[in-house]
């Protein structure tokens, strides 16, 4: 479970990893208002990275930057890098919706279409232009998200009969169908019972194999317990939110090296 | 609840005028509904004495004459279902449009907020003023003469903004989260609306749309300054024909000195009040069958 | 203040620890005590008093477990749970050391003494001095004196060697004396023990402050 460091090792099973995605001196702007200040951090390839820290101090708006979803607030601006497959994300010529087939969402509330089951998952692969076996597509994903058995036979059935923690887990499906190399989920687990959010978790961890996961989560003990890496966010003058440490998950919650990171980890902040 | 709390010395409910006053507020709004009841009960009942004995089949079938034995509704409900066909034709693909344009595109400035504002107040313009801008429009400028075109046009105009507004109302009404999680597997604006807005709102717009038509089938004055009272004998074939709608059949009855042709005007609206109330019944079945579903 | 309740029990937590450390300082310099006067009722109150530094450890590790479950502690604060437990771990076998030269005192009963102890006493306040400082580190997270207790263990052990020489030298010129000389050495290993487990709470103050397991002994 160790990620030693940046650069390739001969020896692949000591677990070092490449940069899937490299964050330069972001900043987010709504109109003047500066929400995240100044940001630079780097993803692993196959690694869950936890974005964690008080509200307000802007982790979501970070994550949505990652794949241009803050785009669609009126007002909001970027400026920095984020670097993906060697371009910039907020280049000129860079076609937003093009990312996001790339760079995956799951949100907060689980918002499944009120479509069938397989219709939600099918509308993810119609938009991109899918033309192969749809349904063994949507068995895919539905397998990949740890519900098929649960749903096989009922896939017409309105997406809104499952419970909370299907309907996430259908979302999550649903993301994967077009196998993004990223996904980013929101507080995914945090309207969701605690049965359900263990259920999340797991899948997380298996997911990991395939896919390179960013999680913004409020709830400490769950970034300790599915994450690799984890970022500490916190706000700071002006009420701009700004990244105070970034660091593997264990050395985190055992010995941060900021005393910020101290004071909010061990709940001393207020 | 003890005496420790310093309020409670001070509070003096006082509950036997607040029930008295209850229940004479209560009162007050019930006879407000009675008013309205009554009032319609009394409208109907008299319809319905004086309109049913002439009621049958031969009534719809035939065409209107002197006689009034003989007269009937035909050409008036051919020309109605002609009119309404073409208006809608007209006005859904406007009016579903206006409010896309409106509600997913527009950028929130000045502009748009004339367009919203304007649009509203076009919904409380008397119809008579939309017959007047028809005939000068449509009838003479555009020389669509008197026809079932220029009529449906203009009343496409009158019913434009209720369309857009319930519209507008039905596409806002769709979660902004299906948007979010529709863009977020990288669609693109019209693939959000064409997938995931359009069917979510269709049940409103159905709904908004079946009362406009409604309206629409009601209003006489726009139709009169068009069409004009005309007495016609045959059923329209192509749009740029003369046409007549019940309302106007109704009212030339009404206008005939003679004693049945009122009950024959009385007939004809029950008719008219017949194919309304189906609509409305039809457009609230709609409205809480998809609304059931979406809320499950 | 957030988190009162735990910043209670985490300071009655050392305040046990601190307790429990003076206890074994006491149980350790009165079982050398009695070796010297041959005081067999004080050297049986050692062994008896052995029970109470027993549960008091059991209490502290009770404590820490249960403060573990219950307030999920992290980083500093989970250092400081571990550390305690195991400090207490470390005071808990020093008793028992305590405990073993009572018994030898007890053994030795009334066998006329080998010879005047210099040297044994000599190596008891060394090692109660290294224990007192290295609780004291503890408690003011000091790492600087802590390091200075790993380093103290060197003299101890220089003592002890010289005691077991001494003492071979005596079995050596007259095996009358082995039987007496065996408890001595007993009481001179059990010292040194006791020393080294002084260093390995010294250890763990390191750890508690710089969250390092592997620590560097300065040479």
């Amino acid at each position: 479970m160790t990620i030693p460091n940046e650069h390739l090792s001969e020896d692949g099973s000591t677990g070092s990893k490449d940069i899937v995605l490299q964050v330069r001196n972001l900043n987010v702007y709504y109109g003047d208002f500066l929400a995240v200040k100044d940001v630079t951090m780097d993803v692993k390839k196959n690694s869950v990275t936890a974005l964690i820290g008080p509200s307000g101090c802007g982790k979501s708006t970070f994550l949505r930057c990652l794949n241009r979803m803050n785009d669609l607030i009126m007002g909001a601006s970027v400026k920095g890098e984020v670097m993906f497959e060697n371009r910039n994300l907020y280049d000129d010529d860079v076609d937003a919706t093009e990312i996001r087939s790339r760079i995956g969402m799951v949100f907060q509330k689980p918002n499944p279409f009120p479509k069938s089951i397989y219709q939600n998952i099918a509308f993810g692969l119609k938009v991109n232009g899918f033309d192969g076996d749809m349904d063994e597509a949507v068995e895919r994903s539905l397998r990949q998200s740890a519900l098929w058995e649960e749903v096989k036979d009922r896939l017409g059935d309105s997406a809104f009969a499952l419970s909370g923690g299907q309907q996430q887990r259908l979302c999550i499906a649903r993301a994967l169908a077009i196998e993004p190399e990223i996904l980013l989920m929101d507080e995914p687990a945090s309207a969701l019972d605690p049965i359900a959010t263990l259920a999340i978790e797991d899948l997380v961890r298996d997911l990991k194999t395939r896919y390179t996961i960013v999680i913004v989560t409020h709830n400490m003990q769950q970034a300790a317990r599915v994450s690799d890496e984890t970022a500490f966010f916190m706000v700071g003058e002006n009420r701009s939110g700004y990244l105070v440490e970034h660091d593997d998950t264990q050395k985190i919650f055992t010995n941060p090296t900021n005393p910020r990171t101290e004071e909010y980890i061990t709940g001393r902040f207020s | 609840m003890g005496s420790n709390n310093p309020t409670s010395g001070q509070l003096r409910p006082r509950r036997v005028l607040r029930r008295t006053i209850g229940g004479f507020v209560y009162a007050a709004f019930l006879l407000s509904v009675c008013v309205g009841i009554v009032g319609l009960m009394v409208l109907l009942y008299e319809v319905l004495t004086t309109g049913l004995p002439w009621l049958n089949w031969q009534f719809l079938t035939d065409y209107p004459s002197r006689h009034p034995e003989e007269a009937g509704l035909f050409s008036a409900i051919m020309g109605t279902v002609w009119l309404m066909a073409m208006t809608a034709i007209f006005t859904v693909p406007v009016g579903v449009g206006a409010a896309i344009y409106l509600e997913e595109y527009a950028p929130r400035n000045l502009f748009t907020r004339i367009i919203e504002i304007n649009v509203a107040n076009l919904a409380g313009v008397p119809s008579i003023v939309y017959g007047l801008l028809g005939l000068a429009l449509f009838v003479t400028w555009f020389e669509l003469g008197r026809s079932i075109l220029a009529g449906s046009m203009t009343l496409s105009l009158l019913v434009l903004p209720i369309v857009i507004l319930a519209s507008r109302e039905a596409i806002r009404a769709v979660p902004d989260s299906y948007r979010q999680a529709a863009y977020a597997m990288g669609a693109d604006q019209w693939q959000v609306i064409k997938g995931v807005v359009l069917p979510s709102a269709l049940p409103g717009i159905l709904t908004g749309t079946i009362l406009a038509m409604s309206r629409a089938i009601g209003e006489a004055a726009p139709v009169i300054a068009i069409s004009a009272l005309v007495y016609l004998t045959f059923i329209p074939s192509h749009p740029m024909e003369r046409f007549t709608v019940l309302p106007i059949q109704i009212y030339n009855w009404v206008a005939r000195p003679q004693d049945e042709f009122r009950g024959l005007a009385a007939a004809g609206i029950i008719v008219l009040l017949v194919i309304l109330l189906s609509m409305n019944a039809i457009a609230v079945f709609l409205r809480n069958k998809y609304q059931i579903r979406s809320e499950e | 203040m957030p988190r009162e309740d735990f910043e209670r029990n985490l300071k009655g937590l050392e305040d046990d620890v601190v307790q429990l450390s003076s206890r074994v300082e006491n149980a350790i310099f009165k079982s050398i005590e009695a070796l010297k006067e041959r005081d067999i009722t004080a050297s049986q109150k050692v062994v008896d008093d052995d029970d109470v530094i027993d549960e008091e450890q059991q209490a502290i590790e009770d404590r820490c477990i249960d403060l573990i479950a219950l307030e999920a502690p992290m980083a500093g604060d989970l250092r400081v749970l571990i550390a305690a437990m195991m400090v207490a771990n470390e005071l808990e076998r020093m008793g028992d050391y305590a405990e073993g030269i009572a018994k030898i005192s007890l053994s030795m009963g009334n066998l006329p003494p080998l010879k005047p102890l210099i040297d044994i006493p000599r190596m008891a306040d060394k090692s109660v001095d290294m224990l007192r400082r290295s609780t004291q580190a503890f408690v003011n997270r000091d790492v600087e004196s802590a390091t200075a207790v790993l380093l103290a263990d060197d003299e101890v052990d220089d003592i002890y060697e010289q005691v077991y020489r001494e003492l071979l030298t005596y079995m050596m010129a007259d095996p009358s004396t082995i039987q007496r000389a065996t408890y001595l050495l007993w009481v001179a290993h059990d010292l040194e023990r006791v020393a080294d487990r002084t260093t390995n709470i010294a250890e763990r103050v390191i750890y508690l402050v710089t969250g390092e397991t592997k620590i560097e002994y300065p040479r």
